[in-house]
């Protein structure tokens, strides 16, 4: 057994494809249309044929009230692994993605949350081989 | 001026006062962070929550919602009342004047 893809619910799958492929840079890896959604997925350019995210659309009534506790409460709903953080933060950025918390350093990680614009938090984790860098 | 004492006698708030010291506007996911990679707490996000509500009655903690996000900011004037109550004396005390000699 082995994970292949992880899911996220979005306000609407074509704007999390575009903010998931033009700000954060995952390649579409699936498209199909089923009914008034598709199956729709991306993958790290990294890996490509790695763990896949699903959108999920979010038109369920119990995704709203679940999602805007976490928000709320600065809560990722996932975590993203990179290699340079303050690189990352430095480009998401520039191209106008919104943070609540900078890179911070915690414990062993460096981390960061950014709002994906499709009604999640997420955030962005480096491991870091010296904590005190 | 009990309650304020209360509220920063106990360290994870004194913690959380800290926290907010090296970067102001954090939601309740970044305090928690920190307070667990920190060591400094380990408590549950419920306990935390507790611990702001205690902080934001006395003033010393206050809270923003922007946008979808709420952010904790600290503001320590409250702490001012202790130092008006306790006032370092301007002259020296006779007893202490004694001792010197």
């Amino acid at each position: 057994m082995k994970i292949h893809l992880a899911s996220i619910f979005v306000d609407d799958q074509y704007k999390g494809l575009e903010f998931y492929t033009s700000k954060l840079g995952f390649v579409k890896k699936t498209e199909v249309p089923i009914g008034e959604f598709a199956w729709l997925t991306v993958v790290s350019p990294e890996a490509l044929d790695g763990v896949e995210l699903v959108f999920e659309p979010a038109n369920h009534p119990a995704v709203a009230p679940f999602r805007d506790a976490l928000v709320a409460d600065g809560i990722p709903f996932t975590s993203f692994a990179v290699k340079d953080l303050d690189a990352e933060y430095e480009r998401l950025v520039g191209l106008g993605v919104e943070f609540t918390q900078p890179p911070t350093v915690m414990g062993p990680v460096k981390t960061a949350v950014l709002d994906d614009t499709c009604g999640n938090l997420i955030q962005l984790a480096q491991m870091l081989e010296d904590p005190s860098a | 001026m009990e309650q304020l004492l209360k509220a920063i006698a106990d360290p994870t708030r004194a913690a959380i006062l800290d926290g907010l010291l090296d970067r102001d506007g954090q939601t309740l996911f970044e305090i928690c962070a920190r307070l667990a990679s920190s060591g400094a707490s380990g408590a549950s996000r419920q306990a935390i929550s507790q611990h702001l509500a205690v902080l934001e009655g006395v003033g010393l903690v206050s809270t923003q919602r922007l946008g979808r996000y709420k952010f904790h900011y600290i503001d320590t004037s409250p702490l001012a009342d202790i130092q008006r109550r306790w006032p370092q004396p301007t002259t020296p005390t006779e007893h202490i004047r004694g001792e010197t000699l």
